[in-house]
C-alpha cells in the first residue's frame, strides 16, 4: 500500500534525506494503520452462538511495521532523491534473458512436459508413488490449456472475457449429460454392443463438447460484441453467472447442486483401463495398475493443450489472426480498413470458447463428477489472472504463469516449516486468490505487458527481430 | 393487493441500498470512464467495518441507545471506507492513467479479488450474524389473513438514503467541489487547463463513492443482520446493473436504476421464482447494455478518433 510521492521530489545533490524519508514513511504507516486497523486488529468470532470480538494487536503491529520500515528503506535507497535516475531504456534484463534463451526454452519445456510422467515415476520410485505429481501435472496442464484458450480472446483479440468459465461448464456438462444419458446408451447398445457407449463416449463427446461450447460462444457473443471493452467484460461475467445459476436451479436437467456423478472414465481409444481380460493392462501384457489411466489422462491433456497452442500459432499467421491483433490495437482503424469487426470478434470469441469446451470435457472425464460448484467466478478470475500475469498474447508466458501459480501454491501446501511458522491451521490455498488478486494489480502497475513481454513480430522484412513489449503500443485506442 | 404493497415497500428498501452503491459506480465511470469493479467489494468491506464497530460500541463501550450506536457506526464506517477507497485509487488506478485500455479494468478485478479474499483470510469464511436490532414494525393494512407491515428498519433506511441523496445533490450541484467534479467529467484536460486539480477531484470522487457505499454497507448489515466476505460480488453487480439501467454517468439515473432493480428483484421473487432472482438482474444488465446502452437517463455515447 505504498503511495508514490517520493518520486516527484526534484533531484538535487545532497538533499537532506533522512528527515523527509522518515516523515513520509510515518504518514504511510499511519495510513496502513487506518486500512488494516479494523480488519486485522479485530477478528469477529462466534462465541456461544453470539458474535464477539477477538484482538490481534501484535499481527497488526507486524503488518504496519513491515510497511513503515519497508517504505523507509525504499525512501532511503531506491526512491532517494540523491540517487541518479536510471538512463537505461532498452529491453530489461528479463526481456534480454528471454531473447537469449528464447529459441531453447520452448523445446526444453516441451521435452520436459512429455517426459514428466517418466521423470516423476523414476524420481519417486514407482507408479503409485508418482500419482500426486502426475495429478498436479494434469491440473497445471488443464490451466495452461484454459489460459491459452482465453489468451486467444483476451491476448490476441483484446476482448476482456470474465465469463470464460461458462464455456468450461458447457463442455463439462455436455460430456457429463451425454455420457450418462440412458437413451443414447441404449441406442448404441443396440447397434454396436452393450459397452460401446461407455468405452467411446469420451472420444465422441470431446469434439462435440468443443463444437457445442463454440456455438454457445457465438450465441452469447453475437449480441454483446458490439459493446465497448469494459461493458463486454461485465456482460460476459453476467452470462457466466447466469449459466451457473441455471445449472444449479434446473434440477430436472442437470441434477442441480448435487451434480452428476459416475460419469464414464476415459478409455485408451475404446479399451477400458480395468483389470478385466479386455482391459488395457491385459491387452498390452502389463500388470494392472490404476496409474495407467492417470498417465494416459496426462498425455490427453498435454495433447489438447498443444493442439490449442498449435492452432493459435497457425491462426496468428492467417488473415483472421492478423485481424484479431489489429482489432486489439485499434478498432476504429480496423473498421476504416474494411475489417468486419463483429465477425472478427465473434471468431475469436468462439475459438476461445471451443478450447474452453475441450478443457471442460476433459475436466468431466478426469473427475468423473461435475457440479456447479466447480464453475464459479473464481475460476474465470484465476484463468484471467494467469493470462494477465503471463503477458497477454504470450504463449510461453501463460504456460509459465499457470505452472508457477497452480504448482507453486500446491507446493507451498506441503512445506512443513510454514506450518511451524504460521501455526497449524495455516492453509496456503486460502491465500491463493489473495495472491492472484494482488499480483494482477501489481502486474498492471509495474509491468502491464506481463512477465514475458517480448514479442515476435508476425510479419517482418528480411529478418525477425524481437521487440520489447514496452515499445509496442498494444491495445491503446 | 396487500402482497403488492408489501413487496413495494421491500423493493424500495432494497432499491435504496442499490442506489447508494450505484452512485459510486456511476460517478467513477463518469469521471474516468472506468468500471470500478472493486466497488462491490468496497461495499462488503464497509459492512465488515460497520460490524466490528458495532460490536465495539455495544459490547465494549456499552452504549445501549441503538440510534446513537447506529450514528457512530455510520460515521466510523464512512471514514474508514473512504480511506480505503482513496488508497485503492492511489495505488491501483492512478498509476494506470494513460496505460492501455483494459489495464484499469484488470487492476480493478484484481483489487476486487484481493479485497474479498483479504476479508476471508482475516475474518474467516463463515457468516457473521448480529442480533436483530430494531424489530418494531408499523402495521399499515390488515385484512385478517395478511398484514402489510412497514418495519422501522425500512423507515430508517429510506430516510437516511433520502437525506444523504439530498446532501449529495447539494454537494454536486451547488459547491465548488461539485462544479470541479462536473467539469472533470465533461473534459478532464480542459478542466486541468482552467486550474482544477484533476487528481484531487478524482480522489474525492472515490472518497464520496466509498462514503455512500459505506452507508449502504451499514444499512445492509442492519437490515439483513449478517455479513459475509462473498457478499460484495452479487450486490456489486446488481448495483452496476442499476447504474447502467439508469444511464451510466447520470446521478439521478443511478438512484432511479437502483430503485427499479430493487423493485424488479422483490417482485420477481414474490411472483415468479426466488431461485432465478439473480438471473433476472443479470439478464436486465445484458439486455440493457445490448439494446439501450445509454440507459434511461444517460447521454448516448459518441466514439471519437
Amino acid at each position: 500500500m505504498a503511495v508514490q510521492t517520493a518520486e516527484t521530489a526534484p533531484p538535487a545533490a545532497a538533499n537532506p534525506v533522512l528527515g523527509p524519508a522518515f516523515k513520509d514513511a510515518l504518514i504511510v504507516g499511519l495510513i496502513a494503520l487506518g486500512l488494516f486497523g479494523p480488519l486485522i486488529g479485530f477478528e469477529t468470532v462466534i462465541i456461544d452462538g453470539a458474535l464477539g470480538l477477538a484482538y490481534r494487536p501484535s499481527l497488526l503491529a507486524i503488518m504496519v511495521g513491515i510497511i513503515f520500515f519497508g517504505r523507509l528503506l525504499l525512501n532511503l535507497t531506491l526512491w532517494s532523491p540523491n540517487r541518479k535516475p536510471s538512463t537505461h531504456t532498452g529491453p530489461t534484463l528479463f526481456d534480454r534473458a528471454g531473447t537469449v534463451m528464447g529459441p531453447g526454452v520452448k523445446p526444453a519445456l516441451l521435452a520436459f512436459a512429455v517426459l514428466f510422467p517418466a521423470i516423476a515415476i523414476f524420481s519417486l520410485g514407482g507408479l503409485n508413488e508418482s500419482r500426486y505429481l502426475i495429478d498436479l501435472g494434469i491440473l497445471i496442464l488443464t490451466y495452461v490449456m484454459l489460459g491459452w484458450g482465453l489468451n486467444i480472446v483476451v491476448g490476441l483479440a483484446g476482448l476482456l472475457d470474465l465469463g470464460y468459465v461458462a464455456f468450461y461448464a458447457v463442455g463439462a456438462y455436455t460430456y457429463a449429460l451425454l455420457a450418462t444419458s440412458a437413451p443414447i446408451n441404449d441406442f448404441f447398445a443396440g447397434l454396436f454392443g452393450a459397452t460401446f457407449w461407455a468405452n467411446w463416449a469420451f472420444w465422441i463427446c470431446l469434439p462435440m463438447a468443443g463444437i457445442f461450447a463454440g456455438v454457445w460462444g457465438m450465441i452469447l457473443g453475437f449480441p454483446v460484441l458490439r459493446l465497448r471493452g469494459d461493458y463486454l467484460a461485465i456482460v460476459t461475467l453476467a452470462f457466466g453467472e447466469i449459466i451457473r445459476l441455471v445449472l444449479i436451479n434446473w434440477v430436472d436437467f442437470t441434477n442441480g447442486g448435487a451434480g452428476i456423478a459416475s460419469i464414464p472414465r476415459a478409455t485408451f481409444f475404446g479399451i477400458p483401463f480395468n483389470a478385466g481380460p479386455d482391459g488395457f493392462a491385459a491387452l498390452f501384457g502389463l500388470p494392472f495398475s490404476p496409474m495407467h489411466r492417470i498417465i494416459f489422462l496426462y498425455f490427453v491433456i498435454l495433447a489438447l493443450a498443444l493442439l490449442t497452442a498449435f492452432v493459435t500459432v497457425r491462426l496468428r499467421r492467417l488473415p483472421v489472426g492478423r485481424a484479431w491483433e489489429a482489432l486489439r490495437e485499434d478498432e476504429i482503424a480496423c473498421r476504416s480498413l474494411g475489417i468486419n469487426t463483429t465477425t472478427t470478434k465473434l471468431s475469436a470469441f468462439a475459438t476461445g470458447a471451443m478450447f474452453g469446451g475441450f478443457a471442460g470435457c476433459f475436466f468431466a472425464v478426469r473427475a468423473g463428477f461435475v457440479s456447479p460448484e466447480s464453475f464459479t467466478f473464481d475460476v474465470s478470475a484465476m484463468i484471467l489472472a494467469i493470462v494477465v500475469l503471463g503477458g497477454m498474447g504470450s504463449q510461453i508466458g501463460v504456460a509459465v504463469a499457470a505452472a508457477v501459480m497452480m504448482g507453486g501454491m500446491e507446493m507451498l501446501r506441503n512445506l512443513g516449516f510454514l506450518k511451524q511458522v504460521f501455526g497449524n491451521d495455516f492453509d496456503p490455498s486460502l491465500y491463493r486468490m489473495l495472491i492472484f488478486g494482488f499480483a494482477m494489480v501489481a502486474i498492471m502497475v509495474w509491468k502491464p505487458r506481463g512477465l514475458v513481454s517480448t514479442r515476435d513480430p508476425t510479419i517482418f522484412l528480411k529478418e525477425r527481430k524481437a521487440v520489447s513489449g514496452d515499445l509496442v503500443k498494444e491495445g491503446h485506442g | 393487493m396487500e402482497i403488492f404493497v408489501q413487496q413495494l415497500i421491500n423493493g424500495l428498501t432494497l432499491g435504496s441500498i442499490y442506489g447508494l452503491i450505484a452512485i459510486g459506480y456511476t460517478m467513477v465511470f463518469g469521471i474516468i470512464g472506468m468500471v470500478n469493479f472493486a466497488h462491490g467489494d468496497v461495499f462488503m468491506v464497509s459492512a465488515f467495518i460497520a460490524l466490528i464497530c458495532f460490536l465495539l460500541v455495544t459490547t465494549v463501550m456499552g452504549i445501549t441507545s441503538i440510534f446513537l450506536a447506529l450514528a457512530i457506526v455510520l460515521v466510523v464506517a464512512m471514514v474508514f471506507t473512504s480511506l480505503l477507497n482513496w488508497a485503492i485509487e492511489r495505488v491501483a488506478y492512478r498509476p494506470l492513467r494513460g496505460s492501455f485500455r483494459l489495464a484499469p479494468m484488470i487492476s480493478a478485478i484484481g483489487m476486487s479479488i484481493f479485497l474479498a479474499n483479504f476479508v476471508q483470510v482475516t475474518q474467516g469464511p463463515r457468516n457473521k450474524p448480529i442480533p436483530p436490532m430494531i424489530t418494531d414494525v408499523i402495521v399499515l393494512m390488515d385484512n385478517g389473513s395478511y398484514q402489510v407491515t412497514l418495519a422501522w428498519k425500512q423507515v430508517i433506511i429510506m430516510v437516511i438514503t433520502a437525506a444523504l441523496l439530498g446532501g449529495f445533490w447539494y454537494l454536486v450541484q451547488k459547491t465548488s467541489l461539485g462544479r470541479a467534479q462536473r467539469a472533470c467529467e465533461q473534459d478532464r484536460k480542459m478542466a486541468a487547463l482552467l486550474g482544477i486539480n484533476v487528481d484531487h477531484t478524482i480522489s474525492l470522487t472515490f472518497v464520496i463513492g466509498a462514503a455512500l457505499a459505506a452507508v449502504a454497507g451499514t444499512l445492509y448489515l442492519m437490515y439483513y443482520g449478517v455479513a459475509n466476505f462473498a457478499d460484495g460480488f452479487v450486490p456489486g453487480v446488481k448495483a452496476f446493473t442499476a447504474a447502467v439501467l439508469g444511464g451510466i454517468g447520470s446521478l439521478p439515473g443511478a438512484v432511479l436504476g437502483g430503485l427499479l432493480i430493487g423493485l424488479i428483484e422483490t417482485f420477481w421473487s414474490a411472483y415468479f421464482s426466488i431461485e432465478y432472482k439473480d438471473v433476472a438482474a443479470f439478464s436486465i444488465l445484458a439486455i440493457t447494455l445490448i439494446f439501450m446502452p445509454q440507459g434511461l437517463l444517460g447521454r448516448p455515447e459518441v466514439e471519437k478518433v
